[in-house]
């Protein structure tokens, strides 16, 4: 019987396998950063254990860090940067640190540097990794006693994911994109849809996106509540890897592409489940309630929970109450005050080329807050050197430092009680973005539109 | 890590599905470098209501957390179940858990506990009907007991026989050091280092 993608990368990483046992998996790359880290290395040093692959291990700061220039004014926030800065001194562990180059979102610089390579194993202490599995590597989220697991192991014990195929197919409409592709995705699958699987997205629409648009798919993967998600590599994937400063040169390069070319489901591998998405009929999506299947199409209204099933009811009744919004409000109706481009999902430098090209020569509406957040220090970099900077400042948005920022309530960037935001990110959980703040997940596309229109709406619309 | 053999204890009803561990434990508590004091802020932001069931005297000194389905879903944050456990709670029973949050979990011995929908709604009336109502939790017969309650769950073989002999995972791993020395001495040589 055939094998699929993820069962491959995952039989290729197995050091020991014993019978009733969970699968010892070793770890190709360990990505760390400061907020689920600190009690591991406290762990090491408790139980005397040392870090076994130091050169297997890259840390950053991103969630805590301002995104302005300036000392770090909250200091619990210092404390816990300064705590990685001492555990990556001390166990030699190299560091991208908040205020050098190389700095980032921990799942925008591991591609951009190019440690993120087809067939790896990549653990993070962040749910998000799944981002990484856009390369065909297997991705897994991990917790902080993981995180010493693996520090002190390079292995994690895992039991066997089941498969799942998501096989997008048809016309994408011109107006969609990678991140519409994916809260369709979780509208169809539910946010516990994925659980227990390893979700390969396939198929002719997931072929033709960018290796940035197969990242904002495979970053939400954890939203429809899967393990991890994978794209097969193929030349697309290869272009953007080649010549980034950790891929692999010459020979090697030759050697490790010929491998890479292996990393596919066999054409009789069998799934757990699979999932069937038509492209042609999607549209813009903007999520209306407290989880990410909580959403709608651009055109679409607030659903009226009594017309929905009643194990949604509830759930959606708090959801409108804590979004203060009424059924049958037609989302182009619905004002943000807010306007948040950036996270791991949409903060590269495609991301932000997209979302310059809306608001170009226009201006945001009178009263919003708008902020542009670029994933890392190289993409913001990148971006500068375009004159995209210019762009948002002039149309008037704020132009920041590489981080988290406002995908999370941890840094200075966050909402206030009762604000509203229209947000690249990927969660719109309450209180996210800050405590009271009401999230609505959209695309670049869609919350640069918006910023200027002032209310909900897709570029084609201004 | 205590070995977890056997819990019994009063509940606390949590009826909503998809609990995120952005409630559980919102962010701005994440800050702390420490392992402790995080049950404090155990669903800080839900606590401020005062109907809220966690703010329900009649459930204090709960050592046992019944939720609905997806419970634990979003960020990675092993805090949430530090704060579960640090509030006093020793196993969580819900339909369905999501993935990390589960081996969070297990990795410091809070029981995660998945029965049948209906089980879990029989347990939460139960409990609502009469809030002193015991429930019983055991790992070694892997059964789920409460007055007119019995069922059986399931737990991997392996992580059943850890909690029970309180056995840390890092320690177990190591004793396969030879293993992990010899995978690693066939790695390819085009994969990436620091
Ligand atoms: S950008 Fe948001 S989702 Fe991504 S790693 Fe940072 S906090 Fe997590």
């Amino acid at each position: 019987m055939g094998r699929t993608l993820a069962e491959k990368v995952w039989e290729e990483h197995v050091v020991r396998r014993a019978d009733g046992e969970p699968d010892l998996l070793y770890v190709d790359l360990h990505l760390v950063h400061e907020v689920t880290s600190p009690q591991a290395f406290d762990g090491l040093r408790l139980s005397g254990r040392r870090v076994r692959r130091r050169d297997l291990t890259v840390a950053t700061m991103d969630h805590n860090v301002p995104t302005t220039d300036g000392p770090v004014t909250d200091g619990i926030s210092a404390r816990q940067m300064e705590a990685l800065r001492r555990n990556a001194e001390e166990f030699d562990i190299t560091l991208y640190p908040w205020g050098g180059a190389g700095q980032g979102i921990v799942h925008v610089i591991g591609p951009e540097m190019g440690y993120t390579q087809p067939g790896m194993t990549i653990v993070c202490g962040d749910s998000h990794t799944s981002t990484h599995g856009a390369f065909g590597a297997l991705a897994i989220g991990i917790g902080t006693s993981e995180v010493e697991h693996v520090l002190a192991t390079q292995t994690l014990p895992q039991s066997k994911p089941k498969w799942m195929a998501v096989t997008v197919e048809g016309d994408l409409p011109a107006d969609c994109s990678a991140k519409d592709i994916i809260l369709a995705i979780i509208a169809t699958i539910g946010t516990g849809g994925g659980a227990g699987h390893v979700i390969e997205y396939r198929g002719p629409v997931i072929r033709a996106l960018s290796m940035e648009g197969r990242m904002t798919v495979c970053n939400m993967s954890i939203e429809g509540g899967a393990r991890a998600g994978m794209v097969a590599p193929d030349d697309t994937t290869f272009a953007y890897v080649e010549g980034r400063p950790h891929a692999p040169r010459q020979a090697a390069w030759e050697a490790a592409v010929d491998h890479w070319r292996t990393l596919r489901s066999d054409d009789d591998a069998v799934f757990d489940a699979e999932v069937a998405i038509d492209a042609s009929s999607l549209r813009p999506y903007v999520s209306w309630g407290t989880n990410p299947a909580q959403s709608v199409t651009i055109d679409g209204v607030v659903p009226d929970p009594a017309t929905l099933e009643p194990a949604k009811r509830e759930a959606a009744e708090r959801a409108l109450r804590y979004m203060a919004l009424e059924p049958g409000t037609a989302i182009r109706e619905v004002r943000p005050d807010t306007i948040f481009i950036g996270s791991c999902t949409n903060s590269r430098l495609e991301d932000l080329r997209v979302a310059a090209e809306v608001v170009r020569g226009r201006r945001v509406a009178e009263g919003l807050r708008a902020l542009v957040v670029p994933g890392s220090v190289a993409v913001k970099l990148d971006a500068e050197r375009e004159g995209l900077d210019r762009v948002f400042t002039d149309a008037g948005f704020e132009w920041r430092g590489a981080g988290c920022s406002m995908c999370l309530g941890m840094n200075p960037d966050i909402l206030g009680p009762g604000d509203r935001s229209a947000s690249t990110s990927n969660r719109n959980f309450e209180g996210r973005q800050g405590k009271g703040g009401r999230t609505h997940l959209v695309s670049p596309r869609v919350a640069a539109a918006t910023a200027i229109a002032g209310h909900f709406t897709t570029p084609e619309d201004l | 890590m205590e070995p977890v053999v056997r819990i019994e204890g009063t509940a606390l009803p949590l009826d909503r599905a998809d609990v995120d561990t952005d409630q559980i434990i919102p962010a701005q508590y994440l800050k702390r470098i420490e392992r402790t004091g995080f049950g404090a802020y155990l669903f800080d932001e839900w606590r401020k209501d005062p109907d809220f069931v966690l703010n329900d005297h009649r459930f204090d000194g709960a050592t046992i957390l019944l939720a609905g389905a997806n419970f634990g879903c979003g960020s990675s944050r092993e805090h949430a179940p530090w704060a579960i456990e640090d509030h006093g709670f020793r196993a969580v029973v819900a339909p369905s858990f999501a993935d990390i949050f589960r081996n969070n979990c297990l990795k410091i011995g809070l029981l995660p506990v998945e029965l049948r929908e209906e089980s879990v709604r029989a347990l939460m009336d139960a409990v609502l009907d009469d809030p002193t109502t015991t429930i019983v939790v055991d790992l070694d017969a892997l059964m789920v007991r409460a007055p007119g309650i019995d069922e059986v769950f399931d737990m991997e073989q392996f992580t059943r026989w850890r909690l029970l002999e309180g056995l840390d995972d890092i320690g177990l791993t190591m004793r396969h050091t030879a293993e992990i020395d010899a995978f690693e001495a066939l790695r390819p040589d085009w994969l990436p280092t620091a």
